[in-house]
C-alpha cells in the first residue's frame, strides 16, 4: 500500500479511536492515538497475514501480539479496516454482548486476536512461546509484539528479555510504544527506565529507534529488523511517540491515558481529523 | 467388609509425572515441557534428555515460563510446565489467569512438592492454597492423582484434553495402590472400598490414609466406603451423590486447607442436592512448618487417626 493511502487508514483510525471512546465515556485514547501510524504500516504494509481466513495457529502467517492491551481502539480499528471483522461492530465497544472488550479477550472470538491482555507484563513472553513454536514448526514467519513504556516497569518483561537473547529467539520482533507517559505522568517521574537503549541492547537485544509517526522511516526500521532477525537475536524497536497524536489537546500530557472526551471535545477532535474512508 | 488392598511398591507420585511425560514424547510429538530451573526435582531429565528439541528450560522466572507456555499452544504444541506447586500457582496466578485460563490456552501446569509432606523446606513452599485457587479459574480442569501409577497415567490422559489443567503431585515416596493399566478417566472418581456406613471422599496423599482409615474403622465393626476423587473439577457429582445416599454421611480428607479444597467442592454438591453430616480432614487456616512428611501429617491433624475420628463423628451426626 502506498504511503498516502496508509496516511488515509491512520486518519480514519484516530476518527474510529476518538468516537468509539466518546461513544462509552470509557477506554483509553491517548496510547491509541499514539500508535495508530505503527499499527497501519504494520497491517498494510509489514505483515503478512491473511485477514480474510482468521486461524488461530497462524501457521506460515506473521503473527501480532498486543501486550499493552488497553490500547485496543487503536487495534480494533485497524483490524477491522483490513477487513478481519465488519467496520460497523466497532460501534460495540465495551458494551454488553460484544465481542470488542475493553480489553482484548481471546473468548469472544474476535478475528485477529491470539491472546487476552490487559494485564501488564505478559505478552512479550506469549509471543516468545509461539517464536519457538514457529521454530518447532519450521514456519520461518515473524512475531510482532508491541509493548507499552510504562509496562517495561512490570518484572516479567525482563524474565523474557534475558530469555530471547540467551536462548536465540531470533524470529520475534518486539516493539516499545515509547511515548514517555503513564497514567500518574511522565514515566520519568513514575519510575524512570534510564537509558532504555542501552537496556535492551545490554539485555542482548538488536535495538532500533524510530519516529513512531513518520511512515517511511517506519517502513525502513522494520524492514531493516526483519533483515536482522534470523541472526541469533531478537530486535527490538522503540517507537518515539507522541500520546494523543493527531488531536492538539491530547497530546503533550498524560491526562488522556485512559479519559474519553465529552461531546465538545469530541468534535473538537473530529475536527482535526479527516474523515477519510467513512465513518463506522 | 474385607478392606484387602494390593501394594505394588512404593514411589513419589512426581516420578509418575516424570515416566508420563517420557512416554508422551514417543507417543505425542506435538507435547514440549519447559521447566524453571528443578529439573531434577520434577523428574523430567528423562523428556529433556530423550527430547532436548522439545524442552524448554526457562531458569528462574516462573511469570515468563507461564505465558510463554500459553504461547506456544499457538501453533499447535501442548506445552507441560514443570515447578513447584508453590511457584506454579500462587507466584504466577495473574499470568495463569490471563494467559492460559481467559485465553483458552491448552497448557498443562505440572506442580510438584505439594503441601505439607514437601517436608523441611517448610511453610514457605508448603503450598495449601493452590487447589482452591485453580479450581475457582474458569476453564481449568484441576487433578490431583493419588499415587505413582495415577499420576503416571493422569499426565498421559491429560495430554488429549484440548483445555488447561493444573496437576498436583507430590515428593514423599508413598506406597502403589492403583493397578499399572488402569484406565484415568478425568472427572470420574474411583471407588477404592464398598462400605455402607460412612464415605471417604479423599485425593491425592490421602488415598492412602482414608485406606487405612478404613481398614482400621474395620476392625471396630465400620464399614467404611473410600473415594478417590482424583479430579477436583469437573468434581464427579454422580459419584457423591452416590455414596451420600449410600452411606448417609461424608469425610473429606486432603492435604490442603479446608478453605477452598476438595472438601468445599463436595459439600456445595450435596448441600444443593442432599444435605449430609460432612466432616473435613485438612489444615485448617494455619501454614505448615519444618518436619518430615510425617510429622508434619500428625501435628496438622492430617493422618490416619484424624481420618478415623472424623469418620465416628460423621456416622454420630447421621
Amino acid at each position: 500500500m502506498e504511503i498516502e493511502k496508509m496516511e488515509q487508514y491512520a486518519s480514519q483510525t484516530r476518527r474510529d479511536i476518538v468516537r468509539m471512546v466518546a461513544a462509552v465515556s470509557s477506554g483509553h485514547p491517548g496510547g491509541s492515538l499514539g500508535c495508530a501510524d505503527f499499527f497501519t504500516v504494520m497491517y498494510h504494509k509489514i505483515m503478512k497475514h491473511n485477514p480474510e481466513k482468521f486461524t488461530m495457529d497462524g501457521k506460515g502467517e506473521d503473527l501480532f501480539f498486543l501486550s499493552n492491551g488497553h490500547i485496543s481502539p487503536v487495534w480494533y480499528s485497524t483490524l477491522a479496516r483490513a477487513n478481519y471483522f465488519p467496520v460497523s461492530e466497532l460501534a460495540t465497544f465495551r458494551k454488553l454482548n460484544s465481542r470488542l472488550q475493553g480489553h482484548p479477550s481471546v473468548d469472544h472470538h474476535l478475528p485477529g486476536i491470539r491472546a487476552a491482555s490487559g494485564s501488564l507484563g505478559q505478552g512479550l513472553s506469549m509471543a516468545i512461546g509461539a517464536a519457538e513454536t514457529k521454530k518447532l514448526n519450521k514456519d520461518d514467519r515473524f512475531v510482532y509484539v508491541l509493548m507499552g513504556d510504562g509496562e517495561l516497569q512490570e518484572g516479567q518483561i525482563w524474565e523474557a528479555a534475558m530469555y530471547a537473547a540467551a536462548k536465540n529467539v531470533d524470529n520475534i520482533i518486539a516493539s516499545v510504544d515509547y511515548n514517555g507517559r503513564q497514567i500518574d505522568g511522565d514515566v520519568e517521574d513514575v519510575l524512570s527506565l534510564g537509558d532504555l537503549k542501552q537496556k535492551w541492547q545490554a539485555f542482548g537485544w538488536e535495538t532500533l529507534v524510530v519516529d513512531g509517526h513518520n511512515m517511511e522511516e517506519l517502513i525502513t526500521t522494520y524492514e531493516k529488523a526483519q533483515s536482522l532477525s534470523g541472526k541469533g537475536k531478537p530486535v527490538m524497536v522503540l517507537l518515539k511517540t507522541e500520546m494523543g497524536q493527531g488531536v492538539d489537546f491530547m497530546t503533550g500530557t498524560h491526562k488522556w491515558h485512559g479519559a474519553a472526551p465529552n461531546a465538545e471535545q469530541l468534535e473538537n477532535a473530529l475536527s482535526q481529523l479527516e474523515e477519510t474512508l467513512g465513518d463506522y | 467388609m474385607e478392606k484387602n488392598i494390593k501394594i505394588l511398591g512404593e514411589k513419589d507420585t512426581r516420578s509418575g509425572f516424570g515416566e508420563g511425560l517420557h512416554e508422551l514424547g514417543k507417543s505425542h510429538p506435538n507435547v514440549v515441557a519447559l521447566c524453571a530451573d528443578l529439573t531434577g526435582s520434577l523428574k523430567m531429565n528423562a523428556f529433556e534428555n530423550d527430547f532436548s528439541e522439545r524442552f524448554f528450560q526457562v531458569g528462574i522466572s516462573e511469570a515468563n515460563m507461564i505465558s510463554m507456555a500459553a504461547g506456544m499452544t499457538i501453533g499447535g504444541k501442548v506445552p507441560y510446565t514443570g515447578t513447584f506447586a508453590n511457584f506454579s500457582t500462587g507466584r504466577v496466578y495473574d499470568q495463569i489467569r490471563q494467559s492460559v485460563a481467559y485465553s483458552g490456552k491448552n497448557v498443562k501446569i505440572c506442580a510438584s512438592h505439594a503441601g505439607l509432606t514437601l517436608g523441611e523446606d517448610g511453610a514457605t513452599h508448603q503450598i495449601l492454597e493452590d487447589i482452591g485457587m485453580m479450581k475457582m479459574l474458569p476453564n481449568m480442569t484441576v487433578i490431583v492423582p493419588a499415587d505413582f501409577n495415577q499420576t503416571k497415567q493422569a499426565t498421559k490422559a491429560i495430554a488429549d484434553l484440548d483445555s488447561p489443567v493444573y496437576l498436583r503431585f507430590g515428593r514423599p515416596k508413598v506406597p502403589i495402590f492403583v493397578a499399572d493399566d488402569a484406565e484415568f478417566v478425568i472427572g470420574k472418581a474411583d471407588t477404592i472400598f464398598e462400605g455402607k456406613d460412612v464415605s471417604i471422599i479423599a485425593c491425592g496423599h490421602m488415598v492412602y490414609k482414608a485406606i487405612e482409615a478404613a481398614q482400621e474403622l474395620a476392625k471396630e465393626g465400620i464399614d467404611a466406603e473410600v473415594i478417590n476423587m482424583h479430579t477436583i473439577k469437573p468434581i464427579d457429582a454422580k459419584a457423591i451423590l452416590a455414596t451420600a445416599k449410600k452411606t448417609g454421611c461424608v469425610v473429606t480428607a486432603e492435604e490442603h486447607m479446608i478453605n477452598g479444597g476438595l472438601g468445599d467442592s463436595v459439600a456445595q454438591i450435596l448441600s444443593r442436592n442432599t444435605p449430609t453430616p460432612q466432616e473435613y480432614v485438612g489444615v485448617n487456616d494455619t501454614f505448615g512448618e519444618s518436619a518430615t512428611p510425617a510429622e508434619l501429617m500428625t501435628k496438622y491433624n492430617i493422618d490416619t487417626a484424624d481420618v478415623i475420628a472424623a469418620a465416628k463423628k460423621a456416622i454420630s451426626r447421621k
